[in-house]
């Protein structure tokens, strides 16, 4: 029998051993995803997201069916999601997320200076002698002393004044509510923006080819503030045998998992 | 009073006539009582100017204006409150932290619950208080996953015939306080931006005053009036920017240099840092009939880190006094200029008039976040006094000549560094939660932390898809081991009177009466009495959920004294029994996963009303 996976699907792991003959007539097996209803480039509920195809295809590895629980991806969202067990997998978190159970990592970001191309800027530090004098565009997330490494870099170089902020949370009402600020480069409202690469590569690709990316060198501004993280698929903690599974799509799949985060535009940069 | 008195003289009479035959009875009997939608009927209506001063009634969370929260009731005492009982229960069937005041009005009870904010009618004329009408706003599913903390609401407001409160996802509605049918909806907050509306409105001559919540998202913090007849916007004073958006002219006399100077709420950020400042008003207003002035405070800057925001981050974390009609500001005051600890300043103003170094004077006390007890000249916005009411070494107190709190270095947190015990804890030694003030007594009944915290490196966390890092921060409890305390306190003196310890922090309300006793819960669900002059505990009763409502006294239509308060534990300090979140983990719940990880064998969540009277007991 083909290994089913997943604690909660127990009842039709019993009901397909119970006897061989029954197994055409068992209830194909469902891949529950924790997802975003609205947050392009990983998910929406049109499914139109790269963390959607990567799903579709773990589905499909696994002969399952797959099932949303959609909850936009905020505070609260793992333990209104994955914790609560309406879903058994949120297809990406930080590696060294300890909200979840993570799997081996399947790509690595970066935060990216994002320009106008015919501005020629080609920047890539912050320690750049040009990046005082430009009006920066970057995200924020909230209070309590958190916030996007490239908010905390800028500030402790004394980049305040001109910095514009973005909240990562955009306005929720529209579609794409994280596009705000590479539209804002193209726009020309900042000259500059430093974007988490995923978000960077995607919705610069609409822009026709006026936005250029470079990755913010050096990966690491110092021990507590990396730009470069590495994303993993969560499930919940003490899940050992789907993270195992997952584990083992991820080696099996990754060539064909790269080939969806390249359509989507999504920047990968090597662990140094 | 007039009002009151027709339709209750009637009710006591019929009550008292009708409950021992009653009793025998069928319940369809209750099912509609004569009458009942008489009282409100339209015709008699209501300015809360003048309800405030009636002790029968409690027509506005902080019972009055001057929000002192105080009964001039007396038939409950410090001799027999021990006889206390309870008359009446009503389950809320809701699992989110309970907040807010019920309110009475004639022989009505309001009550609203937390989201999806359903607010019911009681009538108090009838035995066991049957619902007279509910009412559902049914706000999207959707504001859960969008609302910063729980999702709380801290009470209505009557006026007029009508019941004023907010709806999460940012909508005040006015209903016909007889029927329940709304009489308008104002849609003023957008839930899809990350604000949304909490706080209870207050309503003065004629206009709904109503603020927004927040602050984390970058929402840009404001008040706004609106016609209580017709819903429609008046004004609306912003917290951050040009002085037009705050409502800043020429009659804007701050009483400290700092605070003068034009578009401080620009030139006080970096750069256009002030368009997502925060400065939401989510707390308690006040108002002074005789200055006509509204008080109110304004919350933490955000989203920005400390190091992000360099400058005062005007008008955040500061107090505003502005006439009622215009909005236009008069005063106003920074307990927290470039607030380092998340310490937002919308706890509420107390105003009294208090014999001061042998003058009276029109005082307004606030028991802030920050940890001082605020007494400060509520005509000028001078600052008479600022004492710690509890342990504090995050800043110095308040140099009384310029105003300005005296920031303590090494206790301000920095990206990158461990900074350990930072007393008071972000939650501040005073939250939400409001105090009571006795003229009896002359002392201020403060609710409130005993929390310090440690701000450390944090692992990588994701909000919509982006990674980021910051700290975690931790709470524990402050010197002595205990959480929370009720403190009596003497704002002539500057010093505590007496200090009740208690294991949780004391997250509900206080409400104090002329019977001399004090009110409060515990977050184990004790509801507490003690003896206002001397904090003796007097009477105790195990609620079935931990308590951080507000009490209320009124008078039922039998003409004697009750007591009620909703039990449901929540809110921030409650997440963790809420939102059955992990307490191994020391940062669950913003921080409060550490300091309270024994809540969840303490209490468990579930909203219920309790009403007590002496009953029997007289």
């Amino acid at each position: 029998m083909r290994r089913v996976f997943g604690s909660l699907l127990v009842v039709e792991a019993v009901l397909a051993s119970a006897s061989t003959s029954c197994l055409k007539l068992a209830p194909k097996p469902a891949l529950r995803v924790c997802a975003d209803p609205n947050n392009l480039p990983f998910s929406n509920r049109a499914q139109e997201g790269f963390e959607n195809r990567i799903a579709e295809l773990l589905a499909a590895d696994r002969h399952a069916r797959l099932e949303y629980t959609w909850w936009a991806q905020r505070r609260g969202f793992v333990r209104n999601t994955l914790a609560a067990g309406t879903c058994d997998v949120v297809i990406g978190v930080p590696a060294e997320s300890d909200s979840v159970a993570a799997t081996l990592p399947y790509y690595r970001s970066s935060y990216v200076f994002v320009s106008r191309r015919d501005r020629g800027l080609n920047l890539a530090s912050f320690d750049d002698p040009r990046l005082p004098k430009l009006r920066i565009g970057v995200q924020m997330i909230g209070d309590d002393f958190a916030n996007t490494p490239p908010a905390h870099a800028l500030a402790r170089r004394g980049m305040t004044a001109n910095v514009v902020g973005y909240t990562v949370y955009g306005d929720y009402g529209q579609p794409s509510p994280l596009s705000d600020i590479v539209l804002a480069v193209d726009r020309g409202d900042v000259d500059i923006a430093v974007v988490w690469g995923p978000v960077a590569g995607f919705f610069a690709r609409r822009s026709e080819g006026r936005l250029t990316l470079s990755a913010v060198s050096p990966q690491r501004d110092s021990p507590s503030l990396p730009f470069a993280f590495e994303i993993s698929m969560g499930v919940r903690r003490g899940d050992a045998a789907l993270r195992t599974a997952l584990d083992d799509f991820l080696r099996r799949r990754h060539v064909k998992i790269d080939a969806i985060l390249d359509r989507y535009g999504i920047p990968r940069v090597e662990r140094l | 009073m007039k009002m009151r008195t027709s339709p209750w003289l009637g009710g006591t009479l019929a009550a008292a006539l009708a409950l021992p035959t009653l009793s025998c009875q069928k319940q369809a009997v209750y099912t509609s009582p004569p009458g009942s939608a008489r009282v409100l009927n339209g015709t008699i209506t209501g300015d809360p100017a003048t309800l405030q001063r009636d002790d029968g009634q409690w027509v506005m969370p902080a019972k009055n204006y001057a929000s002192t929260r105080f009964s001039g009731l007396d038939e409950i005492t410090i001799q027999n409150v021990g006889r206390l009982g309870v008359s009446w229960t009503f389950s809320t069937g809701m699992v989110a932290g309970h907040e807010a005041a019920p309110l009475v009005v004639d022989s009505t009870m309001f009550l609203a619950t937390p989201f999806p904010n359903i607010v019911y009618a009681f009538n108090l004329g009838s035995p066991g208080a049957p619902i007279k009408w509910q009412y559902d706003p049914k706000p999207p599913g959707a504001a859960k996953g969008v609302a910063c903390c729980d999702l709380v609401n801290r009470g209505v407001a009557y006026a007029d015939g009508k019941i004023f409160f907010n709806t999460l996802d940012g909508r005040t509605i006015a209903l016909d306080a007889a029927t329940g049918q709304p009489k308008w909806i104002t849609k003023l907050a957008d839930i899809n931006k990350g604000e949304t509306m909490t706080m209870a409105p207050l309503v003065v001559k004629g206009k709904v005053l109503v603020g927004n919540s927040g602050g984390e998202f970058g929402v840009r913090g404001w008040l706004t009036a609106l016609d209580a007849t017709s819903g429609a916007v008046v004004w609306r004073a912003y917290s951050t920017g040009p002085d037009k958006d705050v409502l800043i002219g020429p009659n804007f006399k701050p009483f400290y240099p700092s605070d003068r100077g034009t578009d401080l709420g620009i030139t006080t950020w970096p750069g256009e840092g002030w368009r997502i400042g925060g400065g939401t008003v989510w707390g308690w207003i006040s108002y002074d009939p005789e200055l006509d002035l509204v008080y109110y405070g304004t919350a933490n800057p955000g989203p920005w880190n400390p190091e992000q925001r360099p400058g005062d981050n005007k008008w955040t974390a500061g107090m505003f006094a502005r006439r009622p009609d215009t909005g236009e500001a008069i005063w106003y005051y920074q307990t927290s200029p470039h607030d380092l600890f998340d310490h937002d300043g919308v706890n509420e103003l107390v105003l009294a008039d208090l014999t001061m170094a042998g003058q009276i004077r029109k005082i307004a006390m606030r028991a802030d976040r920050n940890g001082l007890l605020y007494v400060i000249d509520r005509t000028s916005g001078e600052v008479l006094s600022a004492a710690p009411f509890g342990f504090v070494n995050s800043n110095r107190g308040v140099d009384l000549k310029t105003g300005r709190l005296i920031p303590v270095a090494d206790k301000a947190p920095t990206q990158g560094v461990v900074v350990r015990d930072i007393c008071p804890a972000a939650p501040g030694m005073n939250d939400w939660q409001p105090t009571s003030f006795s003229p009896r007594t002359g002392l201020l009944y403060i609710p409130h932390q005993n929390l310090c915290e440690d701000i450390e490196a944090m692992a990588a966390s994701y909000i919509a898809g982006t990674p980021y890092v910051g700290a975690s921060v931790v709470y524990k409890a402050g010197p002595g081991g205990y959480r929370g305390a009720v403190t009596a306190w003497d704002a002539v003196a500057g010093k505590p009177a007496w200090v009740v310890k208690e294991n949780f922090p004391v997250w509900s309300g206080t409400v104090v009466t002329a019977g001399d006793v004090v009110f409060y819960g515990t977050m184990e669900g004790w509801f507490k009495a003690v003896n206002a002059r001397t904090g003796e505990l007097l009477w105790r009763f195990k609620c079935g959920s931990g308590i951080i409502g507000q009490p209320i006294v009124y008078k039922g239509p039998d003409g004697h004294e009750y007591v009620a308060v909703l039990s449901g534990v929540g809110g921030w300090a409650g997440a963790l029994v809420t939102n059955d979140l992990d307490p191994r983990d020391a940062t669950a719940g913003n921080g409060f996963g550490g300091a309270l990880a024994d809540l969840k064998s303490a209490t468990t969540r579930g909203g219920m009303l309790y009403v007590f009277s002496l009953g029997d007991g007289r």
